[in-house]
Order: structure tokens, then C-alpha cells, then sequence
């Protein structure tokens, strides 16, 4: 099972304004990129040809590991407005 | 000066630590506003899990006839992966007596929250805190995107990313080492069919710990629990494993999942969820400052976990209700500086809180410096012993056990032999003495 059909059993009440902000001249330079792998909820991915961190914020579960392991210092991070983000039915 | 929305107790997160605490302070009649970010206690919660039963008591002593409980864990299994075998120990208590229920977090936070308001706790939902407010060195209230609040003393119960701990300069950034991160999937089987893949019967329980695949030689745990009617299957991974190997955590899941050991378990069962949370492990080193003029930190922001035992939600609930306790002794002498609130401190290292966390203190740090021997190594040689001992094959049983200690002693060299004991009489002698 592919980490989109995990996620599509999880509810979201998603905000239009994103919570996770990244300083994307930071992730330019930054070697190894460890958000993109770390994610339990692949919200980084990294587009070679524009060269930039795409930040699918609809996905995350809030649980504060990107910005832990994030070498650069690149992500603004804040849990989302109340109303919005994950609710757990079975956590 | 007089305040708008002044209180005499703010407790800011409402999971086991807040809501003990909060519930604490309400039982003793002073006023006490809980304020929780998710659109109801537990919305945002998710642990492995199970809830310990005499922890669970001293704050509702009740609790076994009115909170939501999913099944009470009567056996558990220890069980060693390798790629293609295992070997399990169960230990299984037919006595009546209960250590643990499952729960899961959304009905049973949101419980204790229910009680929490019965005992007169003002509960306030869908309500981030931003961040505190500081006047003279003191912490004095919160502010929440909406409004500001104001209390005498300040709770910070919000949890393992606690950002607020971190802004009254109690704590500093955690390191990718201290941080586990848990993802599970809760996966519906039925009642009858878990009674049966189990060998229970409704209403009892069975836990499984795995040890070693697929994380062989890196510091990560799987687990399984059986709710009503799903099976909870997850695992925890330190945070610098997973930089280390580069491996993304629900790929690790998947072949925990597919393990053969594991997979019949699940077999033909439906993914209703999937979760992901942190764990602080740092342990009674990375504990941070727990109080100062104003403030008291409970539970998960302040790292008081007992990772190996799986053990969070007791020394969430009961941090809480001492911070709860020393927030009362406070209001009654009217002063809220940190020499008062020093009794907090007093009455955890006295509980069982602070002696467990003191005596595993060496526990991750060798099990950061040997992960090849303890978490790979010896873990494939206990179920090759086993393998050896099964075998039937022909060759004399004397000359098979001499081949295995004659391995044994070859294989690792004296040095790493004599280095890994010295580590586990170290991790004894810290336990025990
Ligand atoms: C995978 C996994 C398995 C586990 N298994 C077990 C187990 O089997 N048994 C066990 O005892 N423990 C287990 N634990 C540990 C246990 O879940 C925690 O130790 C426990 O939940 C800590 O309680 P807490 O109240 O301190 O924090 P939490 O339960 O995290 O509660 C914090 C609360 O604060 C709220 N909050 C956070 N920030 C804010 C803010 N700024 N404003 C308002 N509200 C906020 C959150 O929404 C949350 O409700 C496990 C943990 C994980 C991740
Ligand atoms: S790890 Fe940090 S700096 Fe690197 S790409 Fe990810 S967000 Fe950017
Ligand atoms: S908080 Fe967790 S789920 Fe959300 S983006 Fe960061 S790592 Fe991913």
C-alpha cells in the first residue's frame, strides 16, 4: 500500500493558507534534503526543474519531525488554526 | 492591575498530563481554564496504545465502569524479527487482575476532558496557543489567536513540540537523536476474528513489542495492539536512524506489515486509519527545566517518557496532577515565584517518575554506541539458537551445540564480547543499585 492510500483514510479540514513555510534559497543549497524522505505524510518533494521544495501542507499529521531534522533551518513551523488541520478518529 | 480573562490556573494542551492536572486544581476548588488546539480533546492525539490501570485511578478512580475502553491486556508477546524467522516470548495473566486497557485517543482524551469539566474545569477547544506572555521574568498568561488570557500560574502541558517550553527558554531544540517518531495504521479484522488470530476472548487484550526487523541494528521498536474490533500496527524509529539510512518510516511500516510473522494477523483486514506522532527519548539527561516564576511544564513537554516500557500516559497523568498539587499549594500561599513552585520539582524526583527515568538513564546512550551488537547482532543469534535447537536433521545434537558456542566465541571478537558486557552490567548495575 502507497503512502496516498494511507493518507486518503485520514481527515483534514484543510486551510487555505499554508502552516509550514520554507525559505526555499535554504533548501536550494541544502545537500541532503532530509524532509523529503523523513515525512510520514510526504509533504516535501523536491522539483528538480524549478528547482524548489513543493510543501503539500494538505497532508501533514502535525507531527513536528521536519522540523526537527531540518539541517538549514528552513521551516516555519506552527501547528494550524483550530479549526483546521488533522482530527484523529481512532489515534 | 485588573485583567480581562484572568484566572488563577491556565493549563495550556488537554491529553493525560493537562487534563490531570487541570482536574487536580478543580477538585481542589480554585479556578483553572484548559485550553486545547484540536476541535475536541484527543482530535489530535495518537499513541501505540495502552492506558496503565493504577496510574489511571489515582485521577479517576473510577474510571473502569464509564471511560471508553477498547480491551484489557491480559497477554503480551516480546517478539525477536529477523528477515525470515522469529521467535516469540508470551507472558499471559489469567488472574482478573488489569495492568493495561487499549484506548483509542479520540473517545478516551475526550472522556477524561468530559470529567475534567463535571469536576469544573473550564474547557475551551479549537484553540491554539501562540505563545506566552512574559512581564518582568514572569510568565503571566497566553496569548491564543483570538483572544489573550491571564492566570497566576501557567501549565504547559501541549505536548512533545512544545514550542511554548522552548520560548520561556525552559528547553532547547531537541536533537534528531532524542526524538523517536511512531507512525501506525489501525486496520478493522472484526471482534470475532481477533478473538481468534489472538487466542483471547472478548474484552482481553494482546500486546506485541517487535525487536529487529526491519530495523535491525537501528534504534526502532514495532508494536501491535488489539482494540474491540482493529488491530493497531505501528512502530517507532529515533529520528537519526531514519536521517542515517535515508528510509522513509511508512516503508518501513510496510514491511513490518509483510513480515510472515505479522501479515496473517492482518490478513484480509481494511485500513481505516494511519497516524503519526513523536516521542521524546532523551531520557532523565534531556529532561529540561520543568518550572520557573510562573510556570510548570507536564507530561511529554517536559520528556518524561520510559521509552523501553512504552510508558507515557502514567507519567503524563501523574506530572500532571503534581504540577496540579503544587499549583494549589501556590494559590493558597498567594505566591507564584519559582522557589515555590520548586516543590514540583521535589515531588517528581520523589515519585516514580524521576527514580525510573534516573535508573534507564544509560539505557539510549548505549543503545546508541552498541545498535549493531544489542539491536542486530545478538537478536539474530537468539533466534538462530533456536533454529539450531529445532533442528532435525541427522547430525549429532553434541556437535550442533558445539558448533554454536564455537561460533559464538569466534565470530565477535573478545574485545566487542567483553565491551558489550561491560555495557549490560553498566545498564543492570544503573537499573538496580
Ligand atoms: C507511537 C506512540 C506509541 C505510544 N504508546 C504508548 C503506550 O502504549 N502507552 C503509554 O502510556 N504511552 C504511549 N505513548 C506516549 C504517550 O502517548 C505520551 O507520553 C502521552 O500522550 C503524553 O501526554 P501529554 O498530555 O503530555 O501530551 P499529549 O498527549 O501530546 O497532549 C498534548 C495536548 O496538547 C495539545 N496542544 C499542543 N500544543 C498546543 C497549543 N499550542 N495550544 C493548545 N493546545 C495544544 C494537543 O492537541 C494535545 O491534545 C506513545 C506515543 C507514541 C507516539
Ligand atoms: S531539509 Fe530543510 S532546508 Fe533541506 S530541503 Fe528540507 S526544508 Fe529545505
Ligand atoms: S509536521 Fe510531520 S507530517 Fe507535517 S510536514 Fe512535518 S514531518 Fe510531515
Amino acid at each position: 500500500m502507497n503512502i496516498d492510500d494511507k493518507l486518503a483514510k485520514v481527515k483534514y479540514v484543510t486551510d487555505e493558507e499554508t502552516h509550514l513555510k520554507v525559505t526555499q534559497e535554504k533548501c536550494k543549497k541544502c545537500k541532503q534534503k532530509v524532509c523529503t524522505y523523513i515525512c510520514p505524510a510526504n509533504v516535501y518533494e523536491w522539483n528538480e526543474e524549478e528547482q524548489r521544495i513543493i510543501v503539500n501542507y494538505e497532508n501533514c499529521l502535525e507531527c513536528g519531525a521536519c522540523r526537527i531534522v531540518c539541517t538549514e533551518k528552513s521551516i516555519e513551523w506552527q501547528y494550524p488554526k483550530g479549526i483546521s488541520g488533522v482530527t484523529y478518529k481512532f489515534g | 492591575m485588573e485583567q480581562k480573562n484572568k484566572t488563577q490556573v491556565i493549563v495550556v494542551g488537554a491529553g493525560p498530563a493537562g487534563i490531570s492536572a487541570a482536574i487536580t486544581i478543580a477538585k481542589a476548588g480554585k479556578e483553572v481554564i484548559l485550553i486545547e488546539r484540536g476541535i475536541f480533546s484527543g482530535s489530535k492525539n495518537m499513541f501505540g496504545g495502552a492506558i496503565y490501570t493504577q496510574p489511571t485511578k489515582e485521577i479517576f478512580p473510577d474510571f473502569e465502569n464509564s471511560a471508553p475502553l477498547e480491551r484489557n491486556n491480559i497477554k503480551h508477546n516480546y517478539t525477536i524479527l529477523t528477515e525470515d524467522d522469529s521467535t516469540t516470548i508470551t507472558y499471559r495473566d489469567n488472574s482478573f487482575h488489569s495492568n493495561s486497557y487499549t484506548v483509542i485517543r479520540s473517545k478516551f482524551d475526550r472522556w477524561m476532558s468530559e470529567e475534567a469539566k463535571k469536576a469544573g474545569v473550564i474547557l475551551v477547544t479549537q484553540t491554539v496557543v501562540r505563545e506566552l506572555i512574559i512581564e518582568n521574568k514572569r510568565i503571566i498568561g497566553v496569548k491564543t489567536e483570538l483572544e489573550d488570557y491571564f492566570a497566576d500560574i501557567v501549565i504547559l502541558a501541549d505536548g512533545v513540540n512544545s514550542l511554548l517550553a522552548k520560548q520561556a527558554g525552559l528547553r532547547k531544540d531537541y536533537e534528531p537523536k532524542d526524538i523517536a517518531l511512531g507512525i501506525k495504521e489501525v486496520i478493522k479484522i472484526g471482534k470475532d476474528k481477533i478473538n481468534e488470530r489472538f487466542n483471547i476472548q472478548d474484552d482481553e487484550g494482546c500486546i506485541t513489542e517487535f525487536f529487529g526487523y526491519p530495523m535491525l541494528g537501528q534504534l526502532g521498536l514495532g508494536f501491535m495492539y488489539t482494540n474491540k474490533d482493529t488491530i493497531t500496527v505501528g512502530l517507532g524509529i529515533t529520528l537519526s536512524e531514519l536521517i542515517k539510512n535515508k528510509t522513509k518510516p511508512y516503508e518501513l511500516l510496510e514491511k513490518l506489515k509483510s513480515h510472515k510473522t505479522i501479515s496473517p494477523l492482518i490478513d484480509g483486514g481494511e485500513l481505516i486509519e494511519y497516524s503519526a506522532h513523536l516521542i521524546p527519548e532523551g531520557g532523565y539527561k534531556k529532561i529540561p527545566k520543568i518550572y520557573d516564576n510562573g510556570v510548570m511544564i507536564a507530561g511529554d513537554s517536559a520528556s518524561l517518557v520510559n521509552n523501553l516500557h512504552w510508558e507515557g500516559t502514567n507519567l503524563a497523568m501523574i506530572s500532571g496532577k503534581l504540577a496540579g498539587e503544587t499549583a494549589v499549594y501556590a494559590i493558597e500561599k498567594n505566591d507564584f515565584s519559582k522557589k515555590t513552585l520548586s516543590l514540583y520539582k521535589k515531588k517528581l524526583d520523589k515519585s516514580f517518575i524521576m527514580k525510573d527515568l534516573k535508573s534507564y538513564k544509560d539505557l539510549m546512550p548505549i543503545m546508541h554506541k552498541q545498535s549493531s551488537s544489542f539491536l542486530d547482532y545478538y537478536l539474530r543469534k537468539i533466534n538462530k539458537f533456536f533454529k539450531m535447537f529445532i533442528e532435525t536433521d541427522s547430525i549429532s545434537k553434541r556437535n550442533k551445540f558445539h558448533k554454536f558456542i564455537y561460533e559464538t566465541l569466534t565470530e565477535r571478537n573478545p574485545f566487542e564480547l567483553l565491551k558489550d558486557g561491560l555495557h549490560i552490567i553498566k545498564l543492570l548495575w544503573g537499573i538496580l543499585k
